[in-house]
């Protein structure tokens, strides 16, 4: 017989007051597997998640995590979870060493335990070295690596991420996508929320479009990628603005104009843009590309991830 | 490896104690040095005017007094700011409830911590106040005890207090309005008897007074105004008020 999921979610709602921050979605995650809530701010990303980690009740539906019930068993369900938020709270008045030992603590580890365990995790995160200095100094990328560390001191069987690379450089989100593909390597169930189209393309096996509180595509990134969009995706940009749309009539399989440039999905991008050539238009720029997850949120809600 | 119960509550105290060690002699400094110069200016000083109060020197009158209103100062100083930071600043309690850590860990492991520094504070005081003469009787050894009672139940409603507060500005009128008057009124530098039956109905209601007053019985060896259990059973009452008032406010503002 097949393992439960490790967290179930059936007709998941959370409402606050009139709002309804999520209204009823169905998710289930696979132990092993990174999953991801994708969309823009305010499409319930971080409600859900602040649901599977047992800090917020459902309204309503059914919501089961490592096949207990996040209400009841909540002790014992944060336990075995580790949770990096997305506002940082580290405890800035104590060293990094520290910070890691008074949250080992937190999930019972016993002194000797939580000193080994802080030593070996900021080994992991590349932090060895600023052991016994003080968090403030720290960079955000590096303040992240060391929530990662902590979220990691209980060797949970689950790590959420909330919108892990939110505000750092580009350097230092790959340094952590190298870090959490280790920890996925590991065994370890990921599950992150984030609006950047290309962290969820490297981290998410699979994944889950949300837009205004429902989830509207699922799926691996290849998936929907093939589901809802091309191959490529020819990005053209008119002097004159958009006006030249009309007469890519039937250029590629779809024509998408934005207020700033004309998208072309289409299977063959240097073909497509032949094509452009030859009806005679001049575009300013031609930009042929890969289809992302950008472009199947585009498809899919009529608007862009990052406004 | 479920972190629950006693365990959870130590290690929030020890959260709070790695916090206090950075601040060990600032701290130290103000909590000890600062009675002591209450005592040598108003007690030497004033009681020189003033002379004996009910057949003993006015220092031994207020030694008690200013014992109970420093562990009342250090409660209600602890429970505000770092309160009010863990919430909105640090968001250490939004840590700590992501583990198996519980509302009630967070309110008792912070409320033992204050527990703790109270006790070798008041043990210390006793010492030099015992050079200075200002100790009449061997009961004054729970003198200690009752500083950690007046801690708890005056800690627990300010720390309810601060977890519903989102501006600081709110700790002005609290100091203004409640702690400066309970301070005054609690019979640490005069007897409430002397004030207007309004007034001491001040005293009464505080924790300070009951603090100050099984003290005051203690080190001068004679029996309290009301009977001890009485005083007991209003800082019980305290506690118990102040201990559902603070889970309360925390469970709230955590759940969002």
């Amino acid at each position: 017989m097949a393992e439960e999921p490790l967290i179930v979610a059936r007709g998941l709602v959370k409402r606050f007051g009139e709002f309804t921050a999520v209204d009823g979605i169905d998710v289930s995650v696979e132990r092993g597997e990174a999953f991801g809530f994708l969309g823009p701010n305010g499409a319930g990303k971080s409600s859900t998640m602040r649901m599977i980690s047992c800090v917020s009740a459902p309204t309503a539906g059914e919501l089961r995590i490592l096949g207990m019930d996040p209400v009841r068993d909540g002790v014992a369900i944060r336990g075995r979870l580790g949770v990096c938020p997305q506002l940082d709270n580290l405890d800035t008045d104590l060293s990094v060493f520290e910070n890691l030992t008074t949250y080992a603590r937190y999930f019972g580890l016993s002194r000797a335990e939580a000193r080994r365990r802080a030593g070996e995790l900021l080994e992991f995160v590349q932090l060895a070295d600023r052991a016994k200095g003080k968090v403030e100094p720290l960079s955000g990328g590096m303040k992240r690596r060391l929530t990662i560390a902590r979220a990691m001191v209980n060797d949970p069987e689950i790590v959420l991420l909330d919108e892990p690379t939110t505000g750092l450089d580009p350097q230092a989100r790959h340094l952590l996508w190298e870090r959490l593909y280790q920890l996925k390597r590991r065994g370890v169930t990921l599950v992150l929320t984030t609006h950047y189209m290309d962290e969820a393309e490297q981290l998410c096996d699979r994944l889950v479009v949300m837009d205004g509180g429902r989830i509207v595509a699922e799926g691996s990134p290849r998936e929907l990628i093939a589901r809802y969009s091309t191959p490529e995706v020819v990005e053209l940009r008119f002097a004159g603005g958009a006006d030249a749309a009309v007469k890519l009539d039937g250029v590629g399989e779809r024509v998408d104009p934005l207020p700033d440039r004309v998208l072309v999905y289409a299977r063959d991008g240097d073909a497509a843009v032949a094509e452009v050539h030859r009806r005679g238009l001049a575009p300013s720029s031609v930009l042929v590309r890969r289809s992302t997850l950008e472009d199947v949120f585009l498809h899919l809600t009529g608007r862009t991830l990052v406004d | 490896m479920a972190g629950s119960g006693v365990h959870a509550t130590v290690a929030v105290l020890e959260r709070h104690l790695t916090l206090y060690r950075r601040l060990f002699w600032a701290s130290a400094m103000s909590s000890f040095l600062l009675p002591v110069l209450f005592l040598v200016s108003i007690g030497l000083g004033v009681g020189g005017y003033v002379g004996d109060l009910g057949g003993v020197s006015y220092l031994q009158w207020i030694v008690p007094g200013v014992m109970a209103s420093t562990a009342f100062q250090m409660a209600v100083g602890e429970t505000t700011y770092p309160v009010l930071g863990d919430f909105k600043w640090t968001r250490g309690y939004h840590a700590m409830r992501a583990t198996p850590v519980r509302i009630g860990d967070m309110v008792a492991g912070q409320v033992l911590v204050m527990v703790v520094r109270v006790l070798p504070q008041a043990v210390v005081f006793l010492l030099v106040v015992l050079l200075f003469g200002g100790l009449r009787s061997w009961w004054s050894v729970v003198t200690p005890l009752v500083c950690a009672a007046v801690v708890v139940a005056s800690a627990l409603p300010v720390m309810g207090f601060s977890a519903r507060i989102d501006n600081d500005g709110y700790f002005a009128l609290l100091f203004r309005f409640v702690m400066i008057p309970m301070t005054l009124f609690a019979g640490v530098f005069f007897p409430v008897a002397q004030l207007p039956v309004v007034a001491q109905w001040l005293a009464w209601v505080s924790p300070l007074w009951h603090g100050v007053e099984l003290c005051r019985a203690a080190t001068l060896g004679v029996a309290p105004p009301w009977p001890v259990w009485a005083h007991v059973a209003c800082l019980v009452a305290w506690t118990v008020a102040g201990g559902w008032f603070a889970m309360r406010g925390f469970a709230r503002r955590l759940a969002v």
